[in-house]
């Protein structure tokens, strides 16, 4: 049962045979080597990967996300550990991967797998979610997830601090460059059945438009960039 | 009483609360700023707007491909759409899974569409327990009252209020912090989300390159509604679509920066289908809910058909002087403001709707702020036509008529104007009663004072002077 499909469906030809008249001047062709859709107009990031790191900083200072440029694993693994210790965290999420197995493999505290089928009470129990990200986006300050890469939809929304862990290579200047690596990932074989841009940690402005962070998500994200 | 009786009642009301209104204003003066100082950041804003609007228009066009694409999409990935052509259909549809699945408990995220054919109502009324999880929403459906702003859903509520209502129906402390009364929704919610076997969402775009929907929302109650029950159901007007989902990567912005002066929203999702092999959570089954509820009709109408490219960000309530001075509430509709009152008189009857078309000042301050071009104002102009055309107001017509003869007669006219200071004199006698022939003026304003000497009579002593 698909419902009033063949209904719809006619009513929306019969109501596009006549032409509506367009309101939108035609968008200027790119004055400059840019050719990628949308570049020319939106938010400017530099070129080189200093650029990027600057603005994804600069960004991150706004959304509230705390941004370690890390000169290697090991630092990024003490200030994980750090951070388990300042906020007396008991228990840490995590999915398993190359760069989330190599900062937390040495942390003293109990950790929560998440690997296939998981025990949802117990996720929610933790302090803390450890993921690994398809990329970091400069233009927007944000961190793309998606169940492929970050150990499924709610690892990285559930516990009340979201770390996020990327490698140089993966800071991308802009939401294009994001979607055109999405697509040559997954366009062929099919994407994942979550994918989101995250910027900062979980708020709301509700009430009497006041800032206020960890509405229902986390509310704290950390982003460890790693060479 | 009729929507316009009870528009113009609650107006007076409304407008008469200078308090609130003063606190409204002063919220959206916040959203100008924060607003102007994002879309600087654009290499061009203006050009940025020209492109959506190019978008929208195409996907707008190409509808019935559209959604075929999208469901062709959707279905190959496990998904289920339903196409209801009324808000009755699809509530029957989410009514019957939620009996036919032994649904429990069910938690929603914001939707428009769902206030939009009273879903909560249908499904209170067959004994489920539906749970708002966005935080204006949720203190709107414990206060019993729809929202404010398709936005932001209470922002005429000060905390005081809040947390007064906080008190009698969640049994909490007393407080005056905005982060304390968001900590007590926040511990409410969670064990719902983990709970209710079905989520409730609406949608922001339904990408058709890839059968995907896209959700924005800053507080992540739409991606736990989306990650644990067992059952995702998305109600969405068909009108959402975007042919390609790098299209995103404009609108996702832009969204934001229009919506709420951010550079981008906090949370930006994509959907694609219900749990897939390998994954480690997520719904067994995702149905999208395509809904028409008359935007056929106003496809319909080539003219006004952009008004369907529309992306819910607000910006047009925000700016707009009737929405400052008579709040949202007033306007007696799902949507509010200029693009409510654009829209409303094609879903619900142009006759009893077109009153909202004459409440503005066609000042252009929506179709300025609309990020997909929208010709706003001039569509409360073609509303106000289109509504005379249908059903001409014979009196009125009369009316002008006597008053251009009237005003093409000379003599009549300077030996009519003579009576007007003893009109004047007399007129305070029947001030905004309803014997006053411009009563509809005079009873929030007063009449302006005619001057002592009528122009003919000046130009006439002038005339004798200069000789």
């Amino acid at each position: 049962m698909s419902g009033d499909r063949t209904a719809i469906l006619g009513r929306i030809r019969e109501a596009l045979r006549v032409p509506a008249p367009r309101h939108h001047e035609k968008p200027p062709a790119p004055a400059t080597t840019v050719t990628a859709p949308f570049r020319e107009w939106l938010p400017p990031v530099g070129p080189s990967h200093g650029d990027r790191v600057a603005v994804f900083a600069r960004l991150s200072d706004v959304l509230k996300t705390e941004f370690i440029d890390c000169p290697d694993l090991a630092a990024a693994a003490q200030h994980l550990a750090q951070l388990a210790e300042t906020n007396g965290w008991q228990k840490l999420a995590l999915h398993p991967g190359a760069l989330t197995d190599a900062v937390a493999k040495s942390l003293p505290i109990a950790q929560l797998r998440i690997d296939g089928d998981y025990d949802k009470n117990a996720l929610e129990a933790c302090d803390a979610g450890l993921t690994e990200c398809e990329c970091l986006v400069a233009q927007t300050g944000s961190v793309c997830v998606t169940t492929r890469s970050s150990g499924g939809r709610a690892l990285s929304v559930l516990p009340p601090h979201h770390i996020a862990i990327a490698s140089r290579a993966q800071l991308l200047p802009d939401l294009t460059a994001a979607y055109e690596l999405l697509a040559q990932k997954y366009a062929a074989s099919g994407y994942p059945s979550f994918m989101c841009f995250i910027g900062g940690p979980s708020r709301t402005g509700d009430i009497e438009r006041i800032l206020v962070l960890g509405a229902h998500g986390p509310k704290k994200l950390t982003v460890l960039l790693v060479p | 009483m009729s929507a316009k009786t009870q528009f113009h009642a609650d107006a007076n009301v409304t407008t008469a609360d200078e308090d609130r209104r003063a606190f409204v204003r002063r919220a959206l003066g916040g959203y100008k700023v924060t607003r102007a100082k994002t879309e600087s950041a654009y290499a061009s804003w203006e050009h940025a707007r020209d492109v959506a609007s190019a978008i929208k228009y195409e996907g707008l066009n190409h509808l019935d491909a559209m959604l075929e694409q999208f469901e062709q999409q959707f279905t190959a990935r496990g998904g289920k759409v339903f196409w209801a052509s009324n808000s009755q259909q699809a509530r029957d549809y989410i009514l019957g899974l939620a009996r036919d699945r032994g649904v429990k408990s069910i938690v929603k995220s914001k939707a428009m569409t769902s206030e939009e054919i009273h879903l909560n109502d249908a499904l209170e009324a067959d004994g489920y327990a539906v749970i708002e999880s966005d935080l204006g929403e949720f203190i709107q459906q414990l206060k019993h009252e729809a929202p404010y702003h398709f936005v932001f859903p209470c922002m005429h509520l000060k905390r005081d209020e809040i947390s007064a209502l906080f008190e009698k129906e969640l049994g909490s402390a007393k407080t005056d912090s905005p982060e304390e009364l968001t900590m007590i929704a926040r511990r409410f919610m969670r064990r719902h989300y983990l709970e209710a076997d079905m989520g409730i969402s609406g949608a922001n775009f339904i990408i058709a390159e890839t059968g995907m929907i896209s959700i924005t929302e800053n507080e992540g109650n739409a991606r736990l509604t989306c990650a644990h029950p067992r059952i995702h159901v998305a109600l969405v007007g068909i009108e959402k679509v975007l042919p390609r989902l790098a299209d995103l990567a404009l609108f996702l912005p832009m969204l934001g920066t229009a919506g709420t002066g951010q550079n981008m929203t906090c949370y930006n999702s994509m959907y694609a289908g219900p749990r897939q092999p390998g994954e480690e959570d997520g719904p067994e089954e995702f149905h999208v809910v395509f809904l028409d509820n008359h935007r056929t009709r106003l496809l319909a109408d080539p003219e006004q058909r952009d008004a369907l490219h529309c992306i819910r960000c607000g910006a047009c309530l925000n700016v707009c002087p009737i929405f400052k001075n008579i709040g949202g509430h007033a306007y007696g509709t799902t949507y509010q403001g200029p693009i409510g009152s654009v829209i409303t008189p094609h879903f619900r009857g142009l006759q009893d709707w077109k009153h909202l078309s004459g409440a503005s000042s066609l000042c252009g301050a929506c179709t300025e702020a609309c990020p997909v071009k929208i010709d706003i104002h001039h569509h409360l102009l073609h509303n106000r036509r289109n509504a005379m055309k249908e059903k001409p107001a014979l009196l009125e017509k009369l009316l002008w008529k006597a008053f251009s003869w009237f005003m093409n007669q000379p003599r009549l006219y300077a030996f009519a104007t003579r009576f007007t200071p003893w009109a004047m004199e007399l007129h305070p006698l029947v001030k905004a009663s309803a014997l006053d022939p411009v009563q509809s003026w005079t009873k929030t304003r007063d009449f302006p004072e005619a001057p002592p000497k009528t122009f003919r009579q000046l130009w006439a002593e002038r005339k004798e002077a200069a000789k």
